[in-house]
This record gives C-alpha cells, sequence and structure tokens, in this order.
C-alpha cells in the first residue's frame, strides 16, 4: 500500500517535456491561469508550442503573452475570454488583434467577471451561474461563434448558446446566464507545490482557484516543490489540494517575461523583444520563435538567452516588497 | 495669440481634474492608467482613507510603486485582503459596495456608452481592441463612473461600434430598460475639456473647458453636437499636485511617457 502512494506520488513530479506529451493532445482545450502581466505559466506555453500542438481552445479572463504566444505560433483555433493584453506596455496583444483582424481563429468575448463565472459553474458542477453585468452590451447580443453553429458542433464543450437572459423566477428582474466552462486541462503557475501536489499562490490569486477546480485535470508548473508534509503546517496558505493536481513541474523562472510576486519581477527588457516582433508580422514572429522558443533546449538555455544570472538577478523580488522596485519599466519603450 | 507655456502638461491636468471626482472614505475601482495616478494623488491630497480596489484581488492597496497592471505584483503592497476576481467583481462590484468606477475606450458617445472590444464589423474588425477585461463589469454594477478619454473625433462618434461598457445607453431609462439597477457615467475627462450627463436627457454636455482650448476646437473633435451653455473653466492643477505626480507618484514615468502623446 505504502509502495502505491509512493509510485503515485512520484508519478505527478514530471519534466515539461513530459507534461506536454501527456496531456496536452492536438485540439485539447486548456484553461489558463494567471493575469495580464503576472505568474502566467510561459515555460509551458514555450513547450507547447516547441511540440508544435495545433487546434488549442484557450480559456481564461485576463490573458495576455501566453495566449498571445500560442496565437502567433498557429495553435490555436479559438479562444474564449475577456482581455487579451500586456498592459501597461502593449494592450491588445500583437498576434491576438492580427489573427482577429485577419480571421484566423474563433474568438468569444466575456467580461472578467463573466469569464470567472464561467470557471465558478465548472467547478461547482452546475451548467451555469447568474449575474447583474452585461446587460444591455453588445457582448450578449453579438456571438463570436453563432447560435446555429453552436447547435450543429460536435464540439461538447462549446456551450449551445453564447450566454441567456432570463427573467429572476424570484425576483422578476433581468439576470445573466454564462454556461459553465470545463476544460480537459489546467494550466497553473503557482509559487509552492507539495510533492503530492498541494498548491500554494501567494499574492492575488485571480481566476486560479476556479480554473484548476473546473478542469478535468490540473497541472501546476511552480517556482519550488517543498515536502508535503511541510505545506500540511500550514494548510491555511494553501489554496489548491492535492488530489485534483495531476502533474507537478518545477520551473524556476518559468513564468518569465511574466511576474510572479515575491519571486521575481516582469522583464521590460524582454517584452520590447516580444511587441516588436509580434507587431512585425507573422515573418517576423517566427524569427522571436526560432530564436526563444524552436531552437532553445529547456528553461535554463532560455534563460541564459535572455540575459543569464546578471538578468534574473535584476529581476528579483525584493522580499518584503514582493517586486523589484529598481527595474524600469518606460525606459525599454521609449 | 501668444501662448503661455503652462508649468503643467495635459495628462496633468486630466490626472489632477479626474482625482477630484474621487471623494474621501469611498471605494474606488481602479483601472491600469491615467486612473491609477488620480487614486493615487486623491489619497496624497484630499482623499486618504479612499479604498482602492483592483480587480485582481487586490482591497485597500497602500501603494508604493506605481503598478502596470492592476494584476501587478505592486497592487498587493499594504492590502487588507488579497484575493481574486471573484472575491472583487462578485462580493464587492456586484454586491453593490463600489462607489466610483473608472473606465476609458476606443469609442464614447453621448450617452457615454463604451467601446473597448473591436472598431468597425465586430466578425471582421478594422481594428481589434484587447476587449472587456473589468470594464463591461464596472459600467454595469458600479454605483458611478467616470470616464476618461483622448478627445479625437473618431473616438466620439453619435454610435460606438461595439456596445462594450453599459452607459446611459439611450437615454435616462436606457439602464433600467436593460434591467441594469443602478450606476451610470457622471462624468467625463478629456485632454480637452471635462463633460457631464444632463439630469433629464442623460445627454452628455461640456461642464468645463480646459484652460487654452476653444470651444470650436472641442465641437470639431466631437461627432456629436454638444451643449456649452453650462461650460466653465476646468480648475488647474496645484504645485504641489504635480510635484506629487512627477516625484512621488510615477517618477519612473511609467504612465507618464504613454500619457506624453497627449501634448
Amino acid at each position: 500500500m505504502t509502495a502505491k502512494i509512493e509510485k503515485e506520488v512520484e508519478d505527478k513530479i514530471m519534466d515539461i517535456k513530459e507534461a506536454v506529451k501527456k496531456f496536452i493532445s492536438n485540439g485539447c482545450h486548456i484553461g489558463l491561469g494567471g493575469f495580464t502581466v503576472q505568474r502566467h505559466p510561459m515555460e509551458f506555453i514555450r513547450e507547447i508550442i516547441r511540440q508544435r500542438k495545433r487546434n488549442l481552445v484557450l480559456y481564461g479572463c485576463s490573458q495576455g503573452i501566453d495566449a498571445d504566444m500560442l496565437i502567433g505560433a498557429k495553435c490555436v483555433k479559438r479562444i474564449e475570454m475577456a482581455y487579451v493584453g500586456d498592459e501597461p506596455f502593449v494592450s491588445p496583444s500583437p498576434n491576438f488583434r492580427r489573427a482577429i483582424e485577419e480571421g484566423l481563429i474563433e474568438w468569444e468575448d466575456y467580461t472578467n467577471f463573466g469569464a470567472t463565472l464561467r470557471f465558478v459553474a465548472g467547478a461547482l458542477g452546475i451548467p451555469f451561474m447568474p449575474t447583474k453585468s452585461m446587460l444591455g452590451s453588445d457582448i450578449i447580443t453579438k456571438w463570436g461563434i453563432p447560435a446555429e453553429v453552436r447547435e450543429k458542433s460536435s464540439d461538447s464543450r462549446l456551450a449551445s448558446k453564447k450566454l441567456a437572459v432570463i427573467t429572476c423566477p424570484f425576483t422578476g428582474e433581468k439576470v445573466t446566464l454564462v454556461p459553465a466552462c470545463k476544460p480537459e486541462v489546467a494550466i497553473i503557475h503557482a509559487q509552492i507545490c507539495g510533492t503530492k501536489g498541494t498548491v500554494r499562490i501567494l499574492g492575488q490569486t485571480f481566476a486560479d482557484e476556479f480554473v484548476a477546480r473546473s478542469a478535468e485535470k490540473v497541472i501546476v508548473t511552480c517556482e519550488k516543490i517543498v515536502s508535503e508534509e511541510s505545506m500540511r503546517m500550514e494548510p491555511e496558505r494553501n489554496q489548491i489540494p492535492f488530489y485534483l493536481v495531476n502533474a507537478i513541474v518545477q520551473v524556476p523562472y518559468g513564468a518569465h517575461p511574466t511576474a510572479v510576486y515575491k519571486y521575481y519581477d516582469y522583464d521590460p527588457d524582454h517584452y520590447a523583444i516580444y511587441i516588436k516582433a509580434a507587431r512585425g508580422g507573422w515573418d517576423s514572429f517566427e524569427k522571436y520563435l526560432e530564436e526563444y522558443v524552436y531552437s532553445v533546449d529547456g528553461l535554463s538555455e532560455y534563460l541564459k538567452k535572455v540575459g543569464g544570472a546578471e538578468k534574473l538577478l535584476q529581476l528579483k523580488a525584493d522580499p518584503v516588497l514582493g517586486y523589484n522596485p529598481k527595474i524600469r519599466r518606460d525606459k525599454p519603450f521609449r | 495669440m501668444n501662448k503661455k507655456k503652462l508649468p503643467y502638461t495635459t495628462a496633468e491636468l486630466m490626472i489632477c481634474r479626474a482625482a477630484k471626482e474621487l471623494r474621501d472614505r469611498e471605494i474606488a475601482f481602479i483601472g491600469t492608467g491615467l486612473p491609477m495616478i488620480a487614486a493615487m494623488l486623491a489619497k496624497r491630497t484630499h482623499a486618504p482613507n479612499l479604498v482602492i480596489i483592483f480587480e485582481a484581488g487586490t482591497i485597500d492597496s497602500k501603494l508604493v510603486h506605481l503598478p502596470g497592471s492592476v494584476g501587478d505584483p505592486r497592487c498587493v503592497c499594504g492590502s487588507t485582503t488579497c484575493s481574486g476576481l471573484f472575491d472583487v467583481f462578485g462580493t464587492i462590484l456586484q454586491r453593490g459596495r463600489v462607489d466610483v468606477g473608472f473606465l476609458g475606450g476606443a469609442q464614447c458617445d453621448m450617452y457615454g456608452n463604451l467601446n473597448s472590444t473591436a472598431i468597425g464589423n465586430y466578425w471582421k474588425p478594422k481594428v481589434r481592441l484587447p476587449g472587456s477585461g473589468g470594464a463591461g463589469d464596472i459600467a454595469a454594477l458600479a454605483k458611478r463612473t467616470v470616464i476618461i478619454m483622448k478627445h479625437e473625433k473618431r473616438r466620439f462618434p453619435p454610435k460606438v461600434d461595439y456596445l462594450t461598457s453599459m452607459g446611459w445607453v439611450d437615454g435616462s431609462e436606457g439602464r433600467s430598460k436593460v434591467g441594469l439597477t443602478r450606476g451610470g457615467p457622471v462624468t467625463v475627462v478629456t485632454d480637452l475639456c471635462v463633460m457631464k450627463f444632463d439630469e433629464e436627457t442623460k445627454r452628455m454636455y461640456v461642464a468645463e473647458i480646459h484652460p487654452g482650448v476653444s470651444r470650436e476646437q472641442i465641437q470639431a473633435e466631437t461627432g456629436f453636437p454638444l451643449d456649452f451653455s453650462r461650460a466653465k473653466t476646468t480648475p488647474e492643477p496645484t504645485e504641489e499636485e504635480i510635484r506629487l505626480i512627477r516625484e512621488k507618484i510615477d517618477p519612473e514615468r511609467v504612465i507618464l511617457h504613454r500619457l506624453s502623446k497627449l501634448k
């Protein structure tokens, strides 16, 4: 019995290549963690691109370079979210913008709260969640994916309606309903994960605890793996229980160029490189991918490429503030 | 005419004027950019007990450094609680506890309806914008909203191409007709003037004109006719306000640099 449990524990910790190979298929429906410029599972995103996965469906709230890089690498069929931008550096994210303007991907727009509630409904195991938001707006009337396409689709995860407005049976007031979102896989980048999968997120949790709970399988990439025992000495600081997590991948600085509270700041220099390449068009972005993704064998090589030890030291968070007050955010963009 | 060089930029004037929309002890839902500087300024001047909320999860941040995003680690500093979107949008905003929210967009019509989704046809857009983010939620659920815009004719059309964030829809009954029970825009701060909404018609009118700006200039940059009959002059920033903005709030010029295009 003990041996079996230990085996399972061992099975959850894996390297990034194995995790992508095992959990991400072509056409996979993925729920993304993080928010604008913080805690995106970037090393996992880069590995998905290296393994050239195609036709992915992405769900999120306010995403940025994570969704944008996958779109730029031609991995994405459809996105359903509220926002794609890398404020304060660029908004909207360049590949996202161009892909929609050129009609290369399918999309559906919600608000941040609407998108969050879709994950909440998925997490609660109910078909929808009501809200007083969005009433009267074009988010209700204009659908990226029309009703007839939704009805005929063989995709069981595509809701039959984008959303609905009903009259509340109790009060008679108008209420917007958003359909549950249940991705096949959630990918979350956390600061700390126990060896069995208990997750500790420091700082804002965004919608990550619901994205994880709505998905069938959860992959956690993290700054460090610690003993499960130590995680359980302060369970009140943990957000995701171990049994939800299927894979744990340790990738220190693996969210670069996004920030991780208490660990490191975002990297304005690299955002500037990325944005310039992505704004330059598909060919220009392909060169970025060649240099920073395809030709790079793993995280340590990537980190060397973006500036090595000196860069990592520059980005390292002040232990009290949780970010680095010395980085200059305007300079690379002047 | 001899134009006197003003000791402040247009962006700084807008920041100072926007800050005056925030009152002490209110709960304010703040977005990235100019509203962040305005909120930090208000807290350092007339509204020290203003509660700043960022949608990604932080409540009553005591900001030491200007965040670059509402999801920035800088937002966490000194907050009373730090949670996530469900808590902030759900138990604070939708519950009805947010007094004022700041909004912006690529387009704003005469009723303060905003577009931050797409220019042109939604399905084949000329320009795809980032999307609602939290804007549509704030517009629907805050007790009042303040809009910050760059004043250009293409940004103030008679009708927005896509209605992302609800203003007064088409008049005083507009919001209740669609089922919204509170809120609506009260003020629009642009780089040329300050506009408010008529009590009866909910149509935008010019309330304050920035120093050195003419009525003709404002009308020429607006896609619908404006009423100037109630227009006064926008109060100028004080030296102390400018000092706070430049030296304390955004010394890195993270946002000010982006706003420098305004003048």
